[in-house]
């Protein structure tokens, strides 16, 4: 996973509330089997009409914000279902930092094994943030994930809270399973008191 | 101390317990599908890891299939590469799997219980968001993205936090024509489609417990569209009588003392929740959604709201912008759209007692002219034992089409989509923009409503059609 640390980059003004995955991306682009190449069907109803065309009044079809990295949303973005793809269509699209008042749990949890910073601030902050990027070129603002701030174009700064075991991981672009496999003696353990536990759970091999 | 249902289930799987409250949690039974696992076995192959328990884990194939004839394969090919893949990697991994042309084979949460792999006091992962399903039998069950996918089929666990503790309690019995799918509609229209986040929402009082096992699934399974991690329900002799003698669930003695261990997975009596919503069971009207996500729904007796009456600005804007995107007009009856397609199926409503409801309403009528109306079992034995019960007789002389079982149009991964402006009487979870088919419109209702509706041409009030 690429560590997250700091970014300061263009900031995308996305000011609606329940983004759901089918409109991050719908589902007729989940039929691969890479991680990669989805970032062309990122926000795909929004932002291609019917022929494919660009929309050429959404917000990632126009100039600053097709080099976005940070996305700046309403109400429970992400909402629905649990595809990964939802991620790894904004992140290869480029978005590494999303901010929104709140997220749906399994989109929150897939950023944050995938490198990009899911942030949560009040609904009149980011209403602050979305004004800030609808500035055009200026429209840059700075995400400091070891000291927890967000720092907007007049030079104002917002903190932020974030889970410690999960900042730990973005700095580090930790690799969890390896993390997790060093446990490997303490899970065995477990399945031992488990099964002896509950010794009705049986095997699914046939 | 007291503990809640959830808080007995999680307690029971925590391996370790880090400073920060990040618990890894063991994971009893993981269930796979084509769709959201390529890149989690890649994963492993590139890392040269194995599969930690393929004993407790099992795949299926269910979001891509067609649903019409499959002896000649499938056509369409990305979704034949999807499914080459995942058959290749539970051959690589060793993995037990339902292939496409075994009779058990269907969506992963109907097959997951009807094969009595899901068990009440489990954790039960898959990446699926409707794995909330399995709730249904006193499971904590969740949905999961493919990087945990990857940690469970490497690990046996997953990196979590515990959630809060949400009680619905539904007092007082269902009025006759308002089923389960109604119920969750309208605790969904009540809490909003964010009103579980960060939440387990526990299910109890009067009107769950009378539910039969489809009821509770159907419950348990829309928790996800009210944005809580997951659904619970205790088990109780309903539960026990569902489980009892399914072929991988626990036999003889066995399933007995499993019985005497589930029997104390309830909450405690003085058990503190952090949000209790109460609901009155006899006010629960048969519901349709009139909007793009699951909260935007009324009872099918009312009219289609006008944004002007929201007082929130952001809210009236998206008020406006469901009501283009639905091509509905304020004040509209909704028991007067017009339809043109009906999908009875789903992990929400695809089991045999759906199935039973559609035909009841169905049988001696016809579907409307112009309307074309899908019933797609959930999995294969719905399929046999639906056509035993003559159940497929009734809906195909109705004129629905009786299909094979998968995902269909509730994902419209497969060929059965809505085209551009089509509106579709629908059993399944969501109604978003897009989601049965690009340009889309579906309301979302109960399959006797579903049914009604394929017969009136229109969306229809089932208590009309008794």
């Amino acid at each position: 996973m690429p560590p997250f640390t700091s970014l300061t980059a263009i900031a995308a003004p996305l000011p609606l509330a329940n983004v759901d995955t089918d409109k991050i991306i719908p589902a007729r682009f989940l039929k691969t089997i890479a991680r990669t190449g989805l970032g062309v069907h990122l926000f795909d109803a929004l932002r291609y009409d019917e022929h494919g065309a660009e929309r050429p009044d959404f917000v990632l079809n126009r100039e600053p914000y097709r080099a976005a990295q940070i996305l700046i949303a309403h109400e429970n973005f992400g909402c629905g279902s649990s595809r990964e793809h939802a991620p790894w269509a904004l992140l290869d699209f480029g978005i590494r930092c999303i901010i929104a008042p709140d997220f749906a749990d399994i989109f929150h949890n897939n950023c944050f094994k995938n490198g990009i910073l899911p942030v949560r601030l009040s609904r009149a902050i980011c209403d602050a943030l979305i004004a800030d990027a609808s500035l055009g070129p200026n429209a840059r603002l700075t995400v400091d994930l070891e000291s927890q701030i967000v720092a907007r174009p007049n030079g104002e700064t917002v903190a932020f809270d974030i889970d410690p075991s999960r900042k730990r991981a973005l700095l580090l672009g930790l690799d969890e399973i390896g993390e997790t496999l060093q446990r490997a003696s303490a899970i065995a353990a477990f399945e031992g008191r488990h099964r002896a536990a509950s010794p009705w759970i049986p095997g699914l091999a046939s | 101390m007291a503990r809640t249902l959830f808080e007995k289930i999680w307690q029971a799987h925590v391996v370790e317990q880090m400073p920060d409250g990040t618990c890894l949690l063991y994971i009893d039974r993981h269930l796979v599908h084509e769709v959201t696992s390529p890149q989690a076995f890649e994963g492993l192959r590139v890392a040269g890891r194995q599969v930690r328990r393929p004993d407790a884990t099992i795949a299926v194939v269910d979001h891509n299939v067609p649903t019409s004839d499959r002896s000649q394969g499938i056509a369409e090919p990305d979704s034949r590469v999807q499914i080459e893949t995942l058959e290749r990697n539970v051959a690589e991994f060793g993995v037990p799997f339902l292939p496409l042309h075994d009779t058990r084979q269907g969506i992963v949460h109907i097959i997951g219980p009807e094969q009595g792999i899901s068990l009440p006091g489990t954790t039960i992962v898959c990446g699926d968001s409707h794995t909330s399903t399995h709730g249904a039998l006193g499971a904590l069950a969740f949905g999961i993205g493919t990087s945990e996918v990857e940690h469970v089929l490497a690990t046996q666990t997953l990196l979590q936090k515990p959630a809060k503790n949400l009680l619905v309690r539904v007092d007082g019995r269902l009025s006759p024509g308002v089923t389960a799918k109604d119920l969750v509609l309208a605790i969904i229209g009540r809490i909003g489609t964010a009103g579980g986040t960060g939440h387990v929402i526990e299910y109890a009082g009067e009107a769950i417990e009378a539910l039969d096992m489809a009821g509770r699934f159907t419950v348990c399974n829309m928790s996800i569209e009210a944005g809580a991690r997951a659904g619970l329900i205790a088990p109780d002799e309903t539960t026990f009588a569902y489980v009892r003698g399914r072929p991988f669930a626990p036999q003889g003695e066995a399933f007995e003392a499993a019985v005497q261990h589930w029997r104390s997975l309830r909450s405690d009596p003085d058990a503190v929740f952090d949000k209790t919503i109460v609901l009155d069971a006899a006010t629960v009207a048969p519901m349709v959604t009139w909007g793009t996500n699951p909260e935007a729904v009324l009872p099918i007796h009312e009219t289609v709201p006008d944004p002007r009456d929201a007082e929130d600005p952001a809210r009236r804007q998206a008020m406006q912008r469901m009501l283009d995107y639905m091509a509905l007009t304020p004040g509209q009856a909704l028991a007067q759209v017009p339809i043109d397609v009906v999908f009875i199926g789903s992990c929400t409503n695809g089991r045999i007692e759906d199935i039973r409801e559609a035909a009841r309403v169905a049988r001696g009528r016809r579907v409307a002219p112009g309307v074309r109306a899908l019933v797609v079992p959930g999995s294969g034995l719905v399929k046999r034992q639906a056509e035993a019960e003559g159940l497929d007789r009734i809906l195909t002389e109705a004129g629905f089409e009786w299909r094979e079982p998968g995902c269909s149009m509730c994902i419209a991964m497969n060929p059965d989509r809505l085209a551009p402006g089509q509106r579709c009487a629908s059993t399944s979870n969501r109604n978003f923009e897009g989601r049965q088919g690009p340009g889309g419109r579906t309301h979302l209702c109960s399959p006797a409503m579903a049914a009604a509706a394929a017969v009136a041409g229109r969306l229809a009030d089932v208590r009309e059609f008794a």
